[in-house]
């Protein structure tokens, strides 16, 4: 049985006359105890999606399950075996860290002792502030509170929407290695971050662009996929260089990554020959050099390259 | 029923770590019942009189002591001249002008009648209504005296003459804070169970909490009867503070039995909690939860008789009022307290608010439905 299946899922928002598709026929599995990622942009449907999974929203079309449960018929057994993280910190700020994490045990008929060695990782952190309002608390303390009273009843699949956004670097790969942990524990988990570089620490990742999944595929798999050429490219002046490199005969595309451009070349094109007629437009202290893809290299390709997208309904075999 | 009660400790607790809301429930209802009696009172007193008298008699003074020595009246001046008494009069300086003419006193002696002018400033339509009234009755009461002193009265009187005497009932002393008292008890208790409730369950809904909840196993009436079952007895609570307050600074005490007010109290806090939930559903943020209560309570307070009697009001605005629960425990807190009506005696209320309670609530969770 997979964790989580979703099949031609599509949901719209009307907002006066204006309708946003939200998400355009969404198709995907998550295996048993995968770290599953879902990796988009702002706006790429992704909180939209979670909600639907957790029997928030219901779906326009399409059919969803979750734990080998429909999320339409058996949303209410659904809702006793998942954990939800909202991407805004939604527990209850007058109440203290301890209270709170009580009173969700507590619902879900479980106690902190009882499933103590789940969160023990996680509320560790936090216990010395347990008698504090969780409205006092630092973001990233807040954020693990939140974690903690997601998982405090032992669910089968935890849903994070955006649990890493507006954290700081640090914090980000702490909170990677505690999914990792929870991992071990037979859960799992479908996380949700507009973060490429995140894509590499899960199992698989989906792409998610304005609604529709470009590539489901592990990490090394979407990279692999990649089929062109990649250089990147350094000079003086970045930006007369992306201009420039986007009028120049046999360059597919260029966009500003990090220090660098990232330069996708046709096929056939040689770097050495590139370097020199960069070098005669005006560029002397151009360096080109090839690189391997990262996660970002292949959305942009396949945001810009609709053909190269999996098709809608059919999912990557694993 | 587990489920239930982890909320209402949750909610409890949040509830006396609130110290605005706590604050707000002993000073709100200290505040209304000290100052809201005292400001809102419709006696009228102290009228301003300014007597012109162009004819400086016996008979006229007789007439302006007698005036001036009731409470009513305050004689601003004493005058000859009605242009000065009308600049008065357009300074706002007076509110009545009593003209006693040159030939006042030759007029009633000789012809037995004489007339007398007054002139009201109807910018206070109110003051000037009553101050009228309360003027022609004492100029009555002088007219009378006067064919005392001048009739030899036979040992029957001669016409057979009817008197009225009044004798006020429930409220002996016609005393306004009888009658507004009970009234600002049931504002009182509308707004802690009708609008902190709805405010309530607003916020889970703005600081994105409920979220939280939805994805437990928390079915919606857990919700919902969570959010209901504090404002209920937070309301019975302030009503009780209020009595007390009523009872120790008004002297107040219920003629009727208090537990037939509770009786009726906890059936309209059933109505207005369900209002709270309706206005809830309606309202995505405090702001807007805020501004819609207030709306809804202006109209309840205005359309309630507490300051205005419904009888006297227009047919229609008559009709609008048989909509508003809080007109209806009013009644029941005036009938209760000043009248000492018995549950038999308000059946009625309590059968139509019970509807109330049906109908709203019913109302609130088809909104509720709806919108998920």
């Amino acid at each position: 049985m997979k964790a989580v299946t979703v099949s031609n899922i599509r949901k719209s928002f009307k907002n006066g006359k204006a309708v946003t598709e939200a998400l355009r026929t969404v198709s995907l599995d998550v295996e048993q105890g995968e770290l599953f990622g879902i990796i988009g942009p702002d706006g790429s449907g992704k909180t939209t999606l979670f909600r639907i999974l957790t029997t928030l929203m219901l779906a326009d079309e399409g059919t969803a399950t979750v734990d080998g449960l429909e999320v339409v018929k058996d949303f209410r057994e659904i809702r006793k075996r998942v954990g939800y993280m909202p991407g805004r910190f939604s527990l209850y700020p007058d109440l203290s860290v301890e209270e709170n994490l009580t009173f969700f045990a507590t619902l879900f008929n479980t106690s902190i002792d009882e499933n103590y060695d789940l969160v023990k990782d996680i509320y560790s952190q936090i216990e010395r502030f347990k008698t504090r309002k969780a409205g006092a608390l630092s973001g990233g303390m807040k954020q693990k509170l939140a974690l903690s009273c997601a998982l405090i009843h032992r669910p089968t699949v935890l849903f994070l929407d955006e649990p890493t956004t507006g954290v700081d670097a640090v914090s980000r790969k702490e909170f990677w290695e505690l999914l990792r942990n929870l991992q071990r524990q037979k859960i799992t988990i479908v996380v949700s971050t507009p973060y490429m570089d995140e894509a590499g620490l899960c199992d698989r990742v989906a792409l998610m662009q304005q609604g529709s999944i470009l590539d489901i595929d592990s990490p090394q798999g979407i990279t692999g996929k990649f089929s062109r050429q990649l250089w990147s490219a350094r000079t003086e002046k970045m930006y007369d260089l992306i201009l420039s490199l986007r009028e120049m005969q046999g360059i597919v595309s260029c966009y500003p990554f990090g220090q660098v451009h990232h330069v996708v070349p046709e096929k056939d094109f040689n770097i050495t020959q590139a370097q020199d007629k960069i070098r005669a437009m005006g560029f002397p202290d151009i360096d080109l050099a090839p690189i391997a893809p990262t996660i970002e290299d292949c959305f942009m390709h396949l945001m810009n390259h609709p053909e190269n997208r999996m098709t809608a309904g059919r999912n990557n075999e694993h | 029923m587990r489920t239930l009660l982890i909320l209402l400790n949750k909610e409890f607790r949040q509830v006396f770590r609130n110290p605005a809301i706590l604050r707000i429930m002993l000073v709100v209802p200290t505040v209304m019942l000290l100052v809201m009696p005292l400001a809102a009172d419709y006696e009228v007193r102290n009228v301003k009189l300014c007597v012109v008298d162009y004819d400086h008699s016996d008979y006229g003074r007789r007439l302006i002591n007698k005036i001036t020595a009731t409470s009513y009246f305050h004689l601003v001046d004493y005058t000859d001249s009605y242009d000065k008494a009308l600049h008065y009069i357009e300074e706002e300086e007076t509110d009545i002008i009593l003209q006693l003419p040159a030939s006042f006193e030759k007029d009633l002696v000789r012809e037995n009648q004489a007339k007398l002018f007054m002139a009201l400033n109807a910018i206070n339509g109110v003051k000037a209504n009553l101050g009228g009234v309360y003027l022609r009755s004492i100029i009555n009461d002088f007219n009378q005296e006067v064919r005392q002193d001048w009739i030899q009265l036979p040992r029957y009187n001669v016409q057979p003459i009817i008197q009225i005497v009044s004798n006020n009932w429930f409220n002996p002393q016609m005393n306004y804070r009888f009658f507004m008292v009970p009234g600002i008890l049931v504002i009182l208790v509308t707004m802690v169970g009708g609008f902190l409730s709805a405010l309530n369950i607003v916020k889970e809904k703005e600081i994105g909490t409920i979220e939280q909840i939805n994805v437990t196993p928390i079915r919606k009436y857990h919700f919902v009867l969570g959010k209901l079952i504090p404002f209920w007895i937070l309301g019975l609570v302030v009503l009780t503070i209020g009595m007390g307050l009523a009872w120790a600074v008004y002297g107040i005490v219920p003629a009727g039995n208090v537990l037939t007010i509770y009786a009726f109290a906890a059936v309209f806090l059933l109505a207005v909690l369900g209002l709270g939930l309706l206005l809830s559903t309606m309202a995505n943020t405090q702001q807007q939860a805020m501004l819609l209560s207030f709306f809804v309570m202006i109209l309840f307070i205005l359309l309630g008789g507490l300051y205005t009697s419904i009888e006297s009001m227009p047919k229609w605005a008559q009709a609008f009022t048989v909509f508003n629960p809080v007109s209806y425990f009013i009644e029941v807190m005036r009938m209760v307290i000043l009248k000492g009506s018995s549950l038999a005696d308000i059946q009625r209320h309590l059968i139509i608010m019970f509807g109330f309670a049906v109908v709203l609530n019913g109302l609130a969770v088809w909104n509720y439905r709806k919108r998920s």
